[in-house]
């Protein structure tokens, strides 16, 4: 661990500035430069030919659907859209990379000059984007035995799945006048950005597989300063709490190096789970990539009717469609932070499309289902229970076939397994009872407690609880309580 | 030799297609050629019998059967080691390579297939193409067949010697500099370097991307432009394939070029260039104006610089495209004894696995694109690059095309240039040009010089390669009836040493 001073002190010395990069992989069907299959794991180097292992002699083709994405994820950032691009060629020895070189853009991106609006604590703040561009994956190489690291491991395997998938590489420039939110701001861009990649259905942004990951560069410069400090970059930043503390630490870090009089290194550094910085393996001098223009490939030139096209058909932005479904939904904006922190707008705005009602959705999805996903440790939307499911769920209660304490049982059937509401209320049994049944129980828990009868003759109308309780519990639960209230009444006329 | 050797490919296929010759007759008098004279030639680095005389008598049963095939079918070719051809090693001529089996085939040699010819193997080369003799070739030397102390050019010799030594009808290799018409030119034969684009790339390995291109080569115009026929059209494999179709080239074969502006490239002659290439090109050129053409000369300024330039963007794309010779995937691995680092085996590999010239030009490429370099030298270089299109734009608007020496001299001593790079280099200054403006040439034997064959180049627009077929076809001399049965060629017949 470095020295550190409070995070108060640091900014109140300097002014933080950042720098984003995020990366990330786009879903298309297949790879970007061959028709492999582009998907997360499988058997290793199973969905590989001889473009993505970079055998001799074989070459590159742009997928074009690729190009779509980036093009659409650049207008959804505001930026300009190229006319004429190409492809450039970033050279170093790797064994992930199969061709010793990867397939980038270098000075001629696709997507250029674009911003993005966050909103932190109601205040909103414009991150400048300066350019999304697209290039290559690599492989996924694993140390076996000795440091777990490629230097001083027994040998390593190589898996080439991976390598050649589509990524999208977005660029901030550097982001000022944030001051002291600066980390809040760096985090609200990243889930923002991850909001809208979502919404263009072109990634499916899952942090913890490495669909999208950040590196977030940081330096401080004295307040009324024009001169940009040096800065860090620190990797490996792979969640949205971890890039607002990865950035705390490092203002702390720094602040504490340039207040102590020295000079802050630059260099790049990796998160470490226990909550800090440490500098990576430091090298002797800087890597110099050698880009040049891709050969193999011919420039890409989205003609401008394309790009007009692409623009008409980009789906609502999402902070505009978060206020309009809080409008709509009749939600405070304290209901709808709770949606937003747990992740659940799209799974109950589809709920509500299904055909459930607004806050029935929300209680289902922020509650019961909120608990199982955190007890299985998995994301609400992999929790196991589908938004039609959960409005089906709902119309059985709605229709009085269900009480929500049995739906709640339903709820643990349908993650379990055990098939559809209808099914699981089928196969448990789990029906709201009446009839002649319902009716039996009341007549056999008046009997057995006379006392409470008596209670309630004399007008003590509390004493009904227990009674509901008695023929809750001889029906285990599956009777209306209502109802039960109901028939006692009628009971006792 | 048996007669049969004599026949072009055209004739080959015609009567093949005819039923007055089989495909399994003509392969094997091939391999009987190739297994008397190669020993001292040099030509193949492996051959294909079996397969091959199975393809032949496949090709036979069809057209036994009655059916219609292209007309090569059944006419055997050998091919550059540079071409994936599955079920053999692709080596490139490098020993990083030895004895690596592509799991693909290349592109072309798909289409080679399709038509029906018979791969009989694969051919010396300068080690990923770089040389203009063939010496570079990690694995053996190929001798001219015009005299066997001689070079027979490069990148190309294996291609072009097997030709000059009667060992197949046909032969494909590839062209970034001159690789295919200087050896054509050396040894007597025709060469053509397609416009970059018409051919596809995939599965050829490559040695400068935005050069780089296939070609015939032959012993007579025509038979080239039959060639260049069957491998010629748009592949989606390879994106800078073009998707514009080549004119008819057999078709502009003897049509002649009565009329035709020829423009001659002041900046190539005079100083360097041996008298006698210059005598039997000027000869060439009274043939032409025989023909009907008109002779102008015309100036490209900038055609003085191409090589130099060609001497950054070649080695810059060199030294990135032989990076994946690292022993990870395939080929050798040197080193790796468990006590050596990743970085230090790709190290050994490649400084075992790579010669002088290969390692020389990575060096040169990764200076040319270091950072603080790159403007100075890969952008120049591209700037001469558009230079020189621009130059063949203005000549073209002025004549049909294009001619010059193939190469200032004639053959030269094997050994004589190893230790001179630049003037094994200048070797190409004729025909750098034309793979940097992506246009179309071809070398045409005209004569000979102290006994050694001399080549006509011929340069044409790109997409207008019926037009070098024009004035080849009008050229070009019986040169090689001229060797057989001289003591050079008599020494071709000697046991191996």
């Amino acid at each position: 661990m470095s020295e550190l001073v409070s995070y108060d002190e640091a900014v109140a010395a300097f002014e933080p500035v950042l720098g984003l990069e995020v990366h990330t992989e786009l879903n298309t069907k297949t790879k970007m430069f061959c028709g492999c299959q582009n998907s997360f794991g499988g058997e290793p180097n199973t969905h590989t030919c001889p473009v993505c292992l970079g055998l001799p002699g074989s070459l590159p083709s742009v997928n074009a659907k690729a190009i779509e994405s980036a093009i659409r994820i650049g207008l959804a950032l505001n930026c300009s859209i190229a006319s004429w691009c190409r492809f450039a060629r970033k050279n170093y020895f790797y064994p992930d990379m199969a061709k010793d070189y990867q397939i980038s853009q270098y000075d001629e991106p696709l997507c250029f000059d674009g911003y993005l609006d966050v909103e932190v604590d109601g205040e909103t703040y414009r991150v400048p984007i300066e350019r999304a561009h697209m290039e290559e994956d690599a492989g996924k190489l694993t140390h076996v035995g000795g440091s777990g690291r490629i230097q001083g491991a027994d040998y390593s395997l190589v898996d080439y799945n991976r390598a050649g998938t589509p990524l999208i590489e977005i660029v901030t420039k550097p982001v000022r006048g944030v001051g002291a939110k600066a980390p809040q701001v760096a985090k609200a861009y990243v889930a923002a950005l991850r909001d809208i990649l979502r919404s263009l259905g072109v990634s499916d942004v899952r942090m913890e597989q490495a669909s999208l990951r950040c590196d977030a560069n940081v330096s401080l410069m004295p307040w009324g300063s024009d001169e940009l400090g040096t800065r860090t970059e620190t990797k490996n930043v792979n969640s949205l709490r971890t890039v607002e503390a990865a950035l705390t630490y490092e203002i702390r870090r720094q602040g504490a190096v340039l207040l102590s009089g020295g000079k802050v290194k630059q260099e790049t550094r990796h998160w470490n789970e226990n909550g800090y910085t440490l500098p990576g393996r430091s090298k002797e001098e800087a890597e110099d990539y050698r880009y040049f223009p891709e050969p193999d490939l011919v420039p890409v030139a989205p003609s401008r009717e394309w790009v007009d096209q692409l623009r008409a058909s980009l789906p609502e932005p999402p902070a505009q469609r978060r206020a309009r479904l809080q409008g709509e939904w009749g939600l405070t904006d304290l209901e709808m932070r709770d949606i937003l922190g747990a992740d659940a707008l799209e799974l109950i705005a589809a709920t509500v499309e299904a055909g459930a009602a607004p806050q029935a959705a929300r209680k289902w999805w922020l509650g019961e289902l909120n608990r199982l996903a955190k007890e299985a440790d998995v994301e609400l939307d992999a929790v196991g229970m589908s938004p039609v499911q959960v409005a089906e769920l709902q119309a059985l209660v709605d229709a009085g076939t269900l009480t929500d304490k049995l739906a709640r049982q339903v709820i643990e059937g349908v993650v379990a397994g055990e098939g559809t509401p209808a099914e699981v209320v089928e196969k448990r049994g789990l029906k709201v009872v009446g009839g002649s049944a319902l009716d039996d129980a009341v007549a056999a828990a008046l009997e057995a407690n006379p006392s409470a009868v008596e209670s309630i003759k004399a007008g003590r109308q509390q004493a009904i609880g227990a009674l509901i309780g008695a023929v809750m519990k001889s029906m285990k639960g599956q009777a209306d309580a209502g109802q039960v209230r109901q028939l006692i009444m009628e009971k006792l006329g | 030799m048996n007669e049969l050797l004599k026949l072009s490919a055209a004739e080959i296929g015609s009567k093949i297609a005819a039923g007055s010759l089989t495909s399994v007759e003509i392969t094997k008098a091939c391999f009987e050629q190739i297994h008397a004279v190669d020993a001292q030639v040099g030509a193949f680095l492996c051959l294909d019998e079996e397969r091959a005389l199975a393809a032949a008598a496949a090709i036979d049963a069809r057209i036994a059967a009655g059916e219609k095939l292209g007309p090569l079918a059944g006419v055997p070719i050998g091919v550059k080691d540079i071409f994936c051809y599955q079920g053999l090693p692709t080596t490139c001529g490098s020993r990083i390579l030895e004895g690596w089996m592509p799991p693909y085939n290349s592109t072309v040699v798909d289409r080679l297939l399709e038509a029906g010819l018979v791969i009989v193997g694969k051919l010396n080369m300068d080690e990923f193409a770089m040389g203009s003799s063939t010496e570079t070739s990690g694995y053996q030397l190929t001798h001219n067949p015009w005299n066997l102390g001689y070079i027979p050019g490069g990148s190309s010799g294996g291609c072009a010697a097997a030709l000059a030594s009667y060992q197949v009808p046909l032969t494909l290799g590839t062209d970034t500099g001159g690789s295919i018409r200087q050896p054509a030119s050396v040894t007597g034969v025709v060469g053509v370097k397609p416009t970059y684009g018409s051919n596809s790339r995939y599965g050829v390995l490559a040695m400068a991307s935005s050069l780089d291109v296939p070609g015939p080569f032959a012993r007579n115009a025509r038979d080239a432009a039959l060639l260049q026929e069957v491998i010629s059209g748009h592949d989606p494999m390879d994106s800078t394939s073009l998707v514009s179709e080549l004119p008819g080239l057999t078709d502009a074969v003897g049509k002649g070029v009565d009329g035709w502006k020829i423009g001659v490239v002041k900046e190539f002659g005079g100083d360097g260039y041996q008298p006698g290439v210059e005598s039997a090109f000027k000869e060439a050129l009274a043939k032409c104006e025989r023909a009907g053409a008109e002779i102008v000369e015309v100036s490209c300024p900038h055609f003085d610089y191409a090589l130099a330039a060609y001497y950054l963007i070649m080695p810059s794309e060199v030294s990135s495209n032989l990076a994946r010779y690292d022993s990870v995937r395939y080929g050798i691995r040197v080193g790796d004894d468990g006590t050596r680092s990743m970085e230090e085996v790709m190290n050994l590999t490649r400084g075992a696995g790579f010669g002088e010239e290969v390692k020389r030009r990575i060096i040169l490429g990764t200076y040319a694109l270091s950072a603080g370099y790159y403007d100075a030298y890969y952008g120049s270089a591209q700037k001469v690059r558009t230079l020189i299109q621009q130059d063949f734009d203005a000549a073209f608007e002025k004549v049909d095309v294009l001619v010059s020496p193939t190469s200032p001299t004639v053959a030269w001593k094997l050994g004589e240039r190893m230790d001179d790079p630049l003037a094994m280099y200048k070797a190409d200054l004729c025909t750098i040009p034309s793979n940097m403006a992506g246009n179309s040439a071809a070398s045409f034997p005209i004569g000979l010089s102290d006994g050694l064959p001399v080549g006509f180049q011929v340069m044409a627009p790109a997409l207008a390669d019926d037009r070098l077929y024009r004035v080849g076809a009008v050229l070009e001399e019986p040169l090689l009836d001229s060797l057989v049965g001289t003591s050079a060629w008599d020494a071709l017949y000697e046991e191996a040493k």
